[in-house]
C-alpha cells in the first residue's frame, strides 16, 4: 500500500515537527508513504472566502501531484474535507474522482483502513481533545453533540491506546475555536472571543495540552495561550501518536 | 433603527467591547442550546422527525403553488378573506386599507418575524395607526425602540435591570425593581387595557392547512389568542411557505417546534384558527417577498423549508458572540444570513462571511436545511455577483498566482519565514488583524518540504 503524503501548506511552513511526526507515525502503521515535492496547498482559504472559480490552477495541480496512489493521507480534517468537496479538474476528471473518494485525515485513515488496534507511544499528560468542525461534522470522525446518535470517536479510539496519556471532558466538547480560515481576520473580534472561550474551557479543566487533528485550530489557540503567556502548549494528534 | 449599511464585522466588534455582557449573552443562549439538547435526546425518533419534516417541507416548496390555491379556497370557504402580496410593500398596504377601511387606529399586534421583515409597525405610525406588540419579548424591543434581536427571544440581548428601567420609564414601575415576575406582571396590566379597547388584531402564522384552510399559531402567552378573540377584525399574516398539506402533519412539526426552539415538549398555546365568530372579520395575507425567487435557486431554496424556531442562533458560536443586532437585518444568525442575500445582496454581501462554516446550524435544524453550506454557496455567488472587497480580491489573486506555483510557493515561504524571524517588526504589528490578540507561530529554521529533500530519498 503506497500513500502520498498530503501536508498543509500552514503545516509546512510553520509545523514541519507534525508533519514528520506524520510522515514517521504512518511508516510505523506499516505503510509506504511517498511526499510529492511539488505540492503546495488544496486551495481552501480562496474557496472559503467564495473564491471557488480560482482553485482550477491549484486543482490541476493538485491533481498532477496525488495521482498514482493507492491513498492520499492528510493530517488536518479541514484540507482533506475541502478536497473531498471540491477537487475537480475537467482535464483529469476521472483522477480527481479518484483522489476525493481516496482521501483521508489521518486518524480516520489509521482506524479505517489500517484498522490499528494497538498501538505503542507514551504520552504521560492531562490534555485536552478539540475537536475541529471539518473533522467532525464534516468528515464525521466522531458523533457530534447535537445529534441523537450512538457516540464513537475516531481519534479517542487511537488516543486510548496512548500509554499515559489523560483526556479531559469538556463542558461543550464541540464548539468550534473560531479560526475559520480567513474568518480569523476579517471577524478577528469574534474569532478571538471564540478562542478565548475555547482555551478557557481547556485551562479550566486544567489540562497541559490542548491536542487536536487540525493544526489550524491549534495555531489559533497557540496564539491566544502565548499572548496570555500559559505554559499549556498545543500539540497535533500525530505528535501524540509518535510520543514515547 | 436604521441598520443598513452596516458591516457584521464592525457591528460584532463593537458588541465585543464589553467582554463580560459577551459571556453572559453567548451562556444565557448556550443554556438555550443545552435544553434543546435535553429535549431532543428525551425523543429517540427525534432524527427521524427532523427526515420527516424536512421531506413534508420538501414536498410543499415542490408543490407550492397547488397547496396555496388549496389554502386559500379552503379559507375562503370557512369564512376567511385571502389576500395576496407580492412585496413587503403590498402587504403593508393591505393591512393599513384593512384598518382604515374598518375605522381603526390602533391595534395590537402578537408576534410575526413576517412583519419585522417587511417593516410594517414604522410603516403603520407613518399611516397613523398606533401598534402595541403583545408578545412580552416584542414589547420590551419596543419601549426600547429597538429591533427584536432573535427570532424566538426578541430582548435576548437586554439584562433584567435594562428592562426595569425601561418599564419604570415607560409603564411607570418603581425605579430600580427588576424583578422579572413584577416586570412580567407589570406588563400584563398595561397590556390588558389594550387587549380590551383594540378592535384589531394582528397575529404571526406558524403553520397554514392546505386540505383544511386552518392554520395555527404558536404562543408562550397566550397573547395571539387574547388580541385575536377580542378583537373585531382579526389579520393574519404569513410567507407563502407556512403550508402544510395536511393537519396530521402538524404532529410532526409541532413536536419538533418548541424542542428545537426553548426545550419545551410544546409551545403553551398552539391555537387553531379556522374561521371568524359571528360578527368577526378574519383576513389572511399571503406575503411572497422575494420567498419565490429564492424557491427558483436550486442552491438556495431548502432555505424556505425553516420553520423560525432559532435553534440555529442558539447554538451559532458566532452569534451568541456577536449577537443578533450585528446581522443588520430581521431575521439575524445563520439562517438569516442564507435568507437575506436573496433580498439584496448588496445591503447583505456581509452575511455569508458572519460564519467559520462549523456546522452546528445545520445539525440542530429541525427541517434539516443545509445552511452551512449555503453560507459557503452564497460566499461564491456574492463574489460572483462583484460584491467582494477590492482589497480582498487582489489578496486572492495572488494567492491564487503563488499557491499554483511550487517554486513561487517554496520561494515565499521561505522570504516569509525569514521576515518573520529577522523582522517580526513587519508582521508582528497593529496592521495585522492576527498579532491584535494573538502571538503569530514560531517560523522554523527549514519548512517539511526542505526538511524532506535533506533527509529522505526524492520521489
Amino acid at each position: 500500500m503506497t500513500v502520498a503524503l498530503f501536508i498543509p501548506c500552514y503545516i509546512d511552513q510553520f509545523y514541519p515537527q507534525v508533519a514528520i511526526a506524520t510522515l514517521q507515525v504512518l511508516e510505523k502503521a506499516g505503510v509506504t508513504v511517498v511526499y510529492p515535492p511539488k505540492q503546495t496547498c488544496c486551495g481552501q482559504p480562496m474557496a472559503n472566502s467564495g473564491f471557488e472559480h480560482l482553485t482550477g490552477s491549484c486543482n490541476e495541480l493538485f491533481v498532477k501531484n496525488f495521482t498514482g496512489f493507492d491513498y492520499i493521507v492528510c493530517p488536518s480534517g479541514s484540507c482533506t474535507l475541502h478536497v473531498k468537496q471540491h477537487l475537480h479538474d475537467a482535464e483529469n476528471e476521472k483522477e480527481a474522482e479518484f483522489i476525493r473518494t481516496h482521501v483521508y485525515e489521518l486518524t480516520e485513515f489509521l482506524t479505517d483502513i489500517v484498522q490499528v488496534e494497538q498501538w505503542d507511544a507514551r504520552f504521560p499528560h492531562k490534555v485536552g481533545m478539540h475537536q475541529s468542525c471539518h473533522g467532525q461534522r464534516g468528515l464525521k470522525l466522531s458523533q457530534m453533540s447535537e445529534l441523537v446518535a450512538e457516540p464513537f470517536s475516531k481519534p479517542d479510539k487511537l488516543l486510548k491506546m496512548v500509554e499515559g496519556l489523560e483526556i479531559v471532558e469538556l463542558s461543550r466538547p464541540d464548539e468550534c475555536c473560531g479560526f475559520g480560515g480567513t474568518f480569523c481576520v476579517t471577524e478577528e473580534s469574534v474569532s478571538v472571543k471564540m478562542g478565548k472561550d475555547r482555551v478557557d474551557d481547556h485551562l479550566n479543566h486544567g489540562v497541559e495540552y490542548i491536542i487536536g487533528g487540525d493544526m489550524s485550530c491549534l495555531m489559533h489557540m497557540e496564539g491566544i495561550l502565548r499572548r496570555q503567556k500559559s505554559k499549556v502548549q498545543v500539540k497535533h494528534i500525530a505528535e501524540i501518536l509518535n510520543s514515547h | 433603527m436604521d441598520q443598513s449599511n452596516k458591516d457584521h464585522a464592525l457591528l460584532a466588534a463593537q458588541f465585543n467591547e464589553d467582554e463580560p455582557r459577551v459571556n453572559w449573552h453567548d451562556e444565557t443562549l448556550w443554556w438555550v442550546r443545552s435544553k434543546r439538547d435535553k429535549a431532543a435526546h428525551a425523543l429517540p425518533e427525534w432524527e427521524q422527525l427532523r427526515e420527516v419534516a424536512s421531506q413534508i417541507k420538501h414536498n410543499v416548496l415542490s408543490n407550492l403553488n397547488e397547496y396555496l390555491l388549496q389554502f386559500e379556497e379552503k379559507a375562503r370557504a370557512n369564512g376567511v378573506i385571502v389576500h395576496w402580496a407580492a412585496d413587503a410593500k403590498e402587504h403593508n398596504e393591505i393591512v393599513y386599507a384593512l384598518l382604515h377601511q374598518n375605522g381603526i387606529s390602533r391595534i395590537v399586534k402578537s408576534k410575526s418575524m413576517l412583519t419585522e421583515e417587511c417593516h410594517l409597525n414604522s410603516y403603520l405610525e407613518q399611516q397613523g395607526i398606533e401598534v402595541t406588540d403583545t408578545d412580552l419579548g416584542e414589547r420590551i424591543v419596543q419601549l426600547a425602540n429597538e429591533p427584536p434581536s432573535h427570532i424566538v427571544l426578541p430582548c435576548i440581548h437586554k439584562k433584567k435591570e435594562e428592562i426595569g428601567e425601561l418599564f419604570h420609564e415607560h409603564l411607570g414601575t418603581p425605579a430600580g425593581n427588576s424583578d422579572p415576575k413584577f416586570l412580567a406582571n407589570a406588563a400584563r396590566l398595561n397590556l390588558r387595557e389594550k387587549f380590551l379597547t383594540r378592535r384589531a388584531a394582528m397575529t404571526g402564522v406558524n403553520f397554514a392547512i392546505a386540505e383544511t384552510g386552518e392554520f395555527v399559531v404558536c404562543t408562550n402567552e397566550g397573547n395571539a389568542d387574547m388580541g385575536a378573540h377580542l378583537a373585531d377584525v382579526h389579520i393574519a399574516c404569513m410567507g407563502i411557505e407556512k403550508i402544510v398539506p395536511q393537519r396530521n402533519h402538524l404532529s410532526v412539526f409541532l413536536r419538533l417546534l418548541a424542542r428545537s426552539a426553548t426545550g419545551q415538549p410544546i409551545t403553551t398555546y398552539s391555537s387553531h384558527f379556522k374561521k371568524p365568530r359571528k360578527g368577526q372579520e378574519m383576513h389572511i395575507v399571503l406575503v411572497d417577498n422575494g420567498r419565490s425567487v429564492q424557491l427558483g435557486r436550486a442552491d438556495f431554496r431548502n432555505a424556505l423549508k425553516c420553520i423560525r424556531c432559532g435553534a440555529c442562533m442558539n447554538t451559532c458560536p458566532v452569534y451568541r458572540r456577536s449577537g443578533g443586532h450585528s446581522y443588520h437585518t430581521a431575521i439575524a444568525g445563520p439562517i438569516g444570513s442564507i435568507l437575506a442575500p436573496n433580498l439584496d445582496m448588496r445591503k447583505y454581501a456581509d452575511l455569508p462571511f458572519a460564519s467559520t462554516l462549523c456546522g452546528s446550524c445545520s445539525n440542530v435544524c429541525p427541517v434539516k436545511i443545509d445552511i452551512h453550506d449555503q453560507l459557503y454557496k452564497w460566499r461564491q455567488v456574492l463574489v460572483k455577483e462583484g460584491y467582494a472587497p477590492a482589497a480582498k480580491k487582489m489578496a486572492m489573486r495572488g494567492m491564487t498566482f503563488t499557491l499554483s506555483r511550487p517554486g513561487a510557493y517554496q520561494f515565499a515561504g521561505k522570504a516569509g519565514r525569514w521576515v518573520m524571524d529577522k523582522m517580526p517588526f513587519i508582521v508582528n504589528n497593529k496592521l495585522n488583524p492576527w498579532y491584535k490578540q494573538r502571538e503569530m507561530p514560531e517560523p522554523p529554521k527549514q519548512s517539511f518540504g526542505e526538511w524532506y529533500k535533506k533527509n529522505r530519498k526524492e520521489v
